[in-house]
């Protein structure tokens, strides 16, 4: 069977492209971060952490992106149960709730959020019809908004995976737990929500990978008043021309991403070889 | 079932009914408020109208942006639908050690952050001299592609009969031909799930390509942002609304020829 060893050279092109134009230049920016000169330094870490307004952005991105991931999660896991009893036009309708805006991009998505959430947008507007609010409440740059705006952007990427694995899930792990007693509540906790573990990690690393690292989403809803790592980097690349400020910011980001990436797959590893 | 049973599974349903309201929301405000006669985002609008249609013809570099949009979409689907297939045949059929790690590197620029890539791509690019807007934006569009297509193809690949291509070839086809005509076919659905959601992700991408724009290679996503800084009127939910035209023309495409439940997978 030579043919089979030459096959592997297939994925060339491919791995070429993707060491050239991927890894070298993220490498090349990791590695950057730790030079000054050529020399190796940690000064520019060291001014960053020192940094009062640059540490709170950074603790304002990380609570953003988990409440992102924890407003998702609790929106998700139910929709993903009621999702996988779901059959005929009633599954075909929770398909296209979640295919079709994850079809449409990001841009638009949350230019729709920014006109809901505007001082004279829909949302006042309606809690002013309805007689809730007097004056129009203000929405739009708060933190809040954005969060609520992010999560329904990512919805499906929580939704989907736990669908996933609950829809695989033998249904009658939870009968024959019943059939032995066991409540409810028991059950929940004790078959279902276990076996569907690896669904939820898969879907919060997503979630909160993509949510720290948002850009269009935070510009659009919370403005330059709020910033996050992201906007930071590009204000520092694309306004202030403080492009070692943008490639240790880039960096941190980068070195966050990785540690979910490696984090989540360690746990979904963990929970693979417990059952 | 247990009385409790029915109500756990009633909040579920009820939760999950929200859920699909909540995600089909700002779809439904964009299409709405694009058709207004007033030139304020009011709901329902004071009267019906396409006067926002009609003003987009005015708005300048508009229709540059679509078609180098339309363009980088294209040209970097098609080229990541060649380097994939090769690479996820390599994956699926190879016997060699690390395949697994392959696997896992084409399709790791999607856990990347986007304007992470565009920095390291912007600086990279400075480096080695290259300075071609349109040269940078494709390649950049090629990283961000790739992954959609390798998920997709990987996946389905691994479920595919290589015997069949040997049968093809024993028939007396050679191996490229084999792969051309009895591979390629049996996958039509991975690959148009595939293209199509990579393709969508290059229109839309905004983080990788705001680094590698000059000033005349504006794509679609950089010049709405920048006509929303300059001039938000409804026009722009009369362009967010033909986007939204094009990922419905998308899905029907897909779910009529693979169905939505394969669409998903990948």
């Amino acid at each position: 069977m030579r043919r089979l060893e030459h096959i592997g050279l297939l994925a060339l092109p491919g791995l070429t492209f993707l060491a050239v134009i991927f890894a070298l230049p993220l490498f090349m920016l990791l590695l950057k971060s730790f030079q000054i000169d050529g020399q190796f330094s940690l000064e520019e870490y060291r001014l960053f952490f020192t940094d009062e307004y640059n540490m709170s952005v950074l603790w304002r991105t990380l609570r953003v992106a988990a409440l992102t991931t924890i407003v998702a999660l609790l929106i998700a896991y139910p929709t993903a149960i009621a999702m996988s009893r779901a059959n005929g036009i009633w599954l075909s309708i929770f398909l296209v709730a979640m295919v079709l805006p994850m079809s449409v991009g990001v841009v638009v998505k949350a230019f729709a959020w920014s006109i809901i959430f505007r001082t004279r947008g829909v949302l006042n507007d309606i809690l002013m019809s309805l007689g809730i609010v007097d004056t129009p409440i203000r929405m739009l740059f708060t933190e809040t908004a954005l969060i609520i705006g992010a999560a329904n952007v990512f919805l499906p990427f929580m939704v989907l995976p736990i669908y996933a694995v609950l829809r695989q899930m033998d249904t009658r792990l939870p009968e024959a737990a019943a059939s032995l007693g066991a409540t409810p509540v028991f059950r929940f906790f004790n078959v279902t929500l276990p076996l569907s573990l690896p669904g939820v990690v898969a879907g919060c690393a997503f979630v909160f990978s993509l949510a720290v690292s948002m850009y269009v989403i935070p510009s659009l809803i919370v403005g330059e008043r709020q910033q996050t790592l992201s906007m930071l980097t590009a204000r520092s690349f694309l306004y202030l021309r403080n492009e070692a400020l943008g490639a240790t910011i880039s960096s941190i980001l980068l070195i966050i991403a990785i540690s979910v990436v490696l984090g989540s797959s360690w746990l979904a590893n963990r929970l693979g070889a417990r059952s | 079932m247990t009385g409790t049973d029915r109500l756990f599974l009633a909040i579920s349903w009820a939760i999950g009914l929200c859920c699909v309201v909540f995600l089909m929301l700002p779809i439904v405000i964009t299409v709405a408020a694009s058709f207004t006669s007033s030139s304020v985002y009011t709901l329902p609008p004071p009267e019906w109208s396409l006067r926002w249609y009609r003003s987009l013809q005015e708005r300048s570099g508009l229709w540059e942006a679509v078609t180098l949009s339309l363009n980088l979409a294209v040209v970097s689907t098609a080229i990541s639908l060649v380097l994939g297939t090769l690479a996820a045949v390599a994956v699926a059929r190879g016997r060699f050690r690390g395949r697994e790690a392959i696997a896992t590197f084409t399709v790791s620029p999607l856990m990347m952050p986007g304007l992470v890539v565009g920095v390291a791509l912007l600086q990279f690019f400075r480096e080695i001299g290259l300075r071609d807007a349109y040269w940078s934006l494709l390649l950049g569009h090629i990283v961000i592609t790739l992954p959609f297509v390798m998920r997709t193809l990987l996946a389905s690949m691994s479920a595919f009969d290589f015997s069949l291509v040997d049968a093809a070839r024993t028939l007396g086809l050679s191996y490229p031909k084999a792969i051309l005509k009895v591979l390629v076919p049996n996958l039509a659905p991975a690959y148009l799930t595939g293209g199509l959601f990579a393709f969508l992700a290059s229109m839309d991408n905004y983080p990788i390509s705001i680094f590698l724009t000059d000033a005349r290679n504006k794509t679609l996503p950089i010049k709405m942002l920048q006509y929303l800084e300059e001039q938000p009127d409804p026009s722009l939910a009369a362009m967010s609304s033909g986007l939204i035209l094009m990922a419905v023309i998308a899905l029907v495409v897909g779910a009529r020829t693979v169905g939505l439940n394969r669409m998903i997978q990948g």
